[in-house]
């Protein structure tokens, strides 16, 4: 029992990544997904100056945040072990604290910490290399696909 | 009272189309993502040109989540900077200062996905609900084929960019 709930979660976990690696935009950022794990996952991105939304000052752009938050919340909901398929953002808010540091990378961890039949509730935080100082972080719902 | 002669159409469009071009043009993540503007008076509407980058979704197709949210986060910077330099360009202001201006920095973001982005243009257009001199709230709406069938709506806050005191440098 505890070895088929085990299964069907390493299997679970494997779909996800497939699926974040055949993700073409998030391919394109260079996004790398590094932890999933039962409802959560960790995804960084490097900096890339394609990403500059400050052309003063380098800092990369509040909408490359966003597909970060957006990947990474996906993918925390897809491998939760309740969650039968995939997923689609029903809405996300993202509170943006402070500027990224120009020429640093960010990783974000998404939690799927509710999920019900229909609906799973995430919340995130994406941090430069002041790991104790979050950039921003997001509260997501998404929907619950395979299930009537 | 007399009233001046109104400049040549020609000389105003110019001068409107060069200050959008130079604002647009400043921002690298604008041209990375392919968004551009179209403008009518000083409406502006954002166009996002599908490329195949843009999916979030293969198995659809759909854009990526965070596209669209992109997407309408810089329909409404662009839309709130326009805004503010408005009145300098009009008075002719030469330029409107347009490469020395700071973009309103997003606080924060919500928006609202009402049906899954297709893999062809989408058009947004910004309404700014309040426009404070420190804080502005701007409501955005995404769409592609047909006008009144959104497929993304959001709101933001924005702090605004302050005008430098003369003893800054």
């Amino acid at each position: 029992m505890a070895d088929e709930t085990a299964k069907r979660a390493a299997k679970q976990a494997q779909m996800a990544r497939q699926f974040m690696e055949a993700i073409p935009h998030a391919r394109d950022l260079g996004m790398v997904l590094t932890e999933l794990d039962a409802g959560v996952a960790t995804i960084t991105m490097p900096y890339d100056e394609r990403l500059i939304g400050d052309p003063d000052t380098g800092v990369m752009h509040g909408g490359a945040v966003s597909a970060l938050m957006d990947s990474c919340c996906g993918a925390a909901v897809m491998c939760h072990p309740s969650n039968p398929g995939g997923t689609a953002t029903i809405d996300l808010r993202i509170d943006y604290m402070r500027a990224a540091t120009p020429g640093q990378g960010l990783s974000t961890t998404a939690t799927c910490y509710h999920i019900t039949r229909s609906v799973a509730f995430v919340r995130a935080t994406a941090c430069d290399e002041d790991t104790g100082n979050p950039v921003a972080m997001a509260t997501g719902t998404f929907t619950v696909e395979g299930t009537r | 009272m007399s009233r001046s002669r109104p400049e040549p159409v020609q000389i105003v469009k110019q001068r409107r189309d060069d200050a959008l071009a130079a604002l647009v043009a400043r921002v690298p993540y604008i041209q990375y993502l392919g968004v551009s503007f179209d403008r009518r008076g000083d409406e502006l509407t954002g166009v996002l040109g599908f490329q195949d980058k843009l999916i979030g979704n293969p198995l659809l197709p759909a854009i990526h989540g965070g596209v669209t949210a992109a997407f309408l986060e810089i329909t409404s910077v662009i839309t709130l900077s326009w805004t503010s330099q408005w009145d300098a360009l009009e008075a002719g202001d030469p330029e409107g200062d347009a490469p020395q201006m700071r973009l309103p920095k997003t606080i924060d973001f919500t928006v609202d996905y009402l049906r899954s982005g297709l893999p062809r243009d989408a058009y947004a257009r910004a309404r700014i609900t309040r426009a404070g001199r420190r804080y502005a709230s701007v409501h955005v709406e995404g769409w592609q084929d047909n006008r009144s069938k959104l497929f993304a709506q959001a709101t933001g806050h924005f702090l605004m960019p302050q005008p430098r005191r003369p003893d800054d440098q």
